[in-house]
């Protein structure tokens, strides 16, 4: 790599040649297209192309009862279906007046809490894929399954859940749920370690990974970079913990920044992976504390029935999705259908700061940057 | 090959056929030619399937288990037949030709190599007395096949892939044939034959275990520079799946595609072969006289087992870390053997 400020002048000039990367590519997460203009081995820009995924949610939106829209944010990050289910419900309810009751918060963070495990453990799964290692992609699935499992028993869907309503949640944890929850609190933290013995600290993809798509805490916050990007770039910031909804106020944890400990710059592909991993442990954190602190009662508010803002209210309410800070902004006009509702998608704004992170890698890295950015296609297209 | 072909008369006119004395020796080297082709494709056959079934169990899978019963054994014969039956798509840009000839430079090289691997002492086609070379120099061809195969694709990825094979190949040549000269040096023969003859009576004198150790030094950076060689992960640029898609043999299809994936297999045996007949004994066993062709086999399969192991743990290097560790960590270490075995040979 060139230091800056030195310039080659070359002899021979080699062409540039224009790559067209996806939007069938296995490591675009997706149905992305980039644009690569590459010389040789070195990417010179990439420009990602989205709208592939495009299905009018929003528009949907506008003629569907606020309940009825509950299962198409589940499409949205489809990854992490439950925190976009949440942050649907918070918005209308906020606009709305309603409060859900204290056992369906807690039911709501526990399952949020779980599917954000299930994201970063596909985000680290695949992030092995992309940099070459198959086997950690399977590690992560056997203990994603275990959570799937568990979101099956509670609401019956593996990935598109549905299972936050407006005004609490669609059913009562069944039978042996909790007990099967605890079981697996217990023996994650020592997947997390079997995890980064045999991905996070390998040599190889220490190498690979330290250094490249460096995004600096300016580009990211001009970007409107969230979640583990943004705090990979040593930003620490969590709508979690700094505008706290739902019960995260009487939860301890912490927020995990990226470190220049592993010997490489803030922000690299590096940073932001291993900030998935500590997230893993404070998430489990989360389950533990939110497991023994729920109180019985129930877990819908009561008549919420028809729901029928306001004329004229508006809100916008922002939760700590897997990918970041995700944001529903609803109009109510006083019926049953929202006016609009407008989504802020983080992978959107993650993937636009790509051409800027990417620019004199080599093309192995553009696939380790785009990895690390953890992208979902479905959220960014809507 | 030629004790084939003194034994081949007496068989023929038990059996009642006349031939040729002068059609004799031709008639030796189709059934040798036969033997290895069959032993090839019946070893890739069977280490597809150990491939698949040992990555199921390291990934807390099963891997095949349907296929011929409970340990799906019969998997790659299946393949196989899908593989044949399989329509073979030629991209309409792609350059016909250079397109259909590609694959067979890349199994004509393996498959010319195996003549000079001893198997025992008794069980090899044919003694060269420059047999480790010979086997270097037909293993190069198969690059030239990978080449033409990215370049006739008429695809920007395969071309990539092609174009990282021949950077590998450059990279990666030099290690592996100068690993070889510490042995050579040793057993004073290029013949592969004498090369093993010469670690007879025993484990200790294995060139592995000989000191002062330059032999197990150059042991693992031939073993090294062998997967980067075949294409094998970590090493496994050319067609790295997650950047390049399959990279050189993104556009093949059918039988045409499994010539690479053969040959790939059969790179493995073969890589695995010529190590452990340099370095661990080939067909000695590990107490003195203990002399048999499964000792030769189950080394050979034990440093497969350590290929495919490597395989499903590592992630892969970039291609500048590649050039890097090729030139600026083997070839100096290699050169420091060379040199190391060469003086210890002069002073002792």
């Amino acid at each position: 790599m060139n230091s800056p400020g030195v310039t080659i002048d070359r002899d021979v000039k080699t062409d540039e040649l224009v790559i067209n990367m996806g939007p069938q590519h296995p490591s675009t997460h997706g149905v992305l297209r980039v644009i690569l203009k590459t010389d040789g081995e070195i990417c010179l820009d990439a420009q990602p192309e989205i709208g592939y995924l495009h299905r009018c949610a929003e528009k949907i939106a506008e003629n569907l009862v606020y309940g009825q829209f509950v299962p198409y944010t589940d499409r949205m990050d489809y990854v992490s279906g439950m925190g976009c289910n949440l942050g649907y419900c918070l918005a209308v309810e906020q606009i709305a007046g309603i409060q859900a009751p204290l056992r369906a918060e807690y039911l709501r963070i526990i399952v949020t809490e779980l599917n954000r495990i299930a994201s970063h453990l596909l985000a680290f799964g695949t992030y092995g894929i992309d940099t070459g290692a198959i086997t950690p992609f399977l590690y992560g699935f056997r203990e994603r399954e275990m959570i799937l499992d568990l979101l099956e028993m509670l609401c019956g869907a593996r990935l598109t859940y549905s299972y936050i309503r407006i005004g609490g949640v669609d059913g009562d944890v069944p039978p042996g749920f909790i007990d099967k929850l605890r079981e697996f609190i217990d023996i994650f933290p020592g997947k997390i370690r079997e995890y980064n013995k045999l991905l996070t600290f390998n040599h190889i993809f220490m190498k690979r990974t330290t250094g490249i798509g460096v995004l600096s805490p300016e580009t990211a916050i001009a970007y409107g970079v969230t979640g583990p990007n943004l705090r990979g770039s040593g930003v620490r910031r969590d709508v979690r913990r700094d505008e706290p909804y739902s019960v995260y106020p009487k939860l301890e944890f912490d927020v995990p920044v990226g470190t220049t400990q592993h010997g490489g710059p803030l922000g690299d592909a590096w940073n932001r992976y291993y900030i998935r991993m500590k997230e893993l442990e404070e998430s489990t954190k989360i389950l533990k504390q939110c497991v023994e602190q729920m109180p019985q009662g129930p877990i819908m508010a009561e008549k919420v029935g028809r729901v029928k803002p306001p004329a004229k209210t508006e809100g916008y309410m922002r939760s700590e999705n897997a990918r970041g800070e995700l944001g529903f902004y609803v109009v109510s006009d006083g019926t049953m259908q929202p006016v609009r509702v407008k989504v802020r998608a983080p992978s959107f704004s993650n993937i636009s700061v790509l051409p800027e992170i990417v620019r004199g890698q080599m093309l192995a890295d553009v696939v380790a940057i785009i990895g690390s950015l953890d992208i979902v296609l479905g959220e960014i297209d809507r | 090959m030629n004790e084939l072909a003194n034994f081949l008369p007496t068989v023929l006119s038990r059996s009642g056929l006349t031939v040729p004395s002068a059609l004799i020796p031709v008639l030796a080297m189709f059934l040798c030619a036969s033997i290895m082709a069959a032993f090839m494709g019946l070893s890739a056959a069977v280490l597809v399937w150990a491939e698949r079934k040992l990555a199921g169990h390291f990934q807390c899978r099963l891997g095949p288990v349907y296929v011929g019963g409970k340990f799906g054994w019969l998997q790659s014969i299946a393949d196989g037949i899908k593989l044949l039956l399989k329509e073979d798509i030629i991209p309409d840009q792609a350059d016909r030709p250079l397109f259909r000839l590609a694959p067979y430079p890349v199994v004509i090289g393996v498959l010319l190599a195996f003549i000079a691997v001893p198997f025992s002492e008794k069980l090899m086609v044919t003694d060269f007395n420059i047999g480790v070379f010979f086997i270097l120099a037909v293993l190069t061809v198969e690059v030239f096949g990978v080449i033409l195969a990215g370049w006739a694709s008429n695809n920007k990825w395969a071309l990539l892939g092609a174009m990282r094979a021949a950077v590998q190949m450059v990279s990666y040549e030099i290690p592996m044939g100068l690993a070889i000269l510490p042995v050579v040096v040793m057993a004073q023969s290029l013949s592969l034959k004498t090369i093993v003859a010469a670690q007879s009576g025993g484990a200790l004198h294995w060139f592995v275990f000989q000191p002062p150790f330059f032999m197990a030094v150059s042991f693992l950076i031939f073993f090294i520079a062998g997967l980067a060689s075949l294409k094998r992960a970590p090493f496994d640029l050319p067609e790295a799946e997650s950047e390049l898609t399959a990279g050189f043999h993104t556009e093949y299809s059918g039988m045409r595609f499994s010539f690479f994936f053969m040959a790939e297999y059969a790179g493995m045996l073969l890589v695995s072969a010529v190590a452990s007949a340099l370095y661990l004994g080939g067909w000695h066993g590990i107490l003195p006289g203990q002399e048999s062709v499964w000792w030769f086999l189950a080394k050979t399969g034990f440093l497969i087992f350590v290929m495919i192991w490597i395989r499903w743990t590592l992630p892969r290097l970039r291609i500048d870390q590649i050039v890097y560790v090729g030139w600026k960590v083997l070839t100096p270490f290699v050169l420091a053997c060379v040199v190391g075995q060469s003086l210890w040979a002069t002073l002792r």
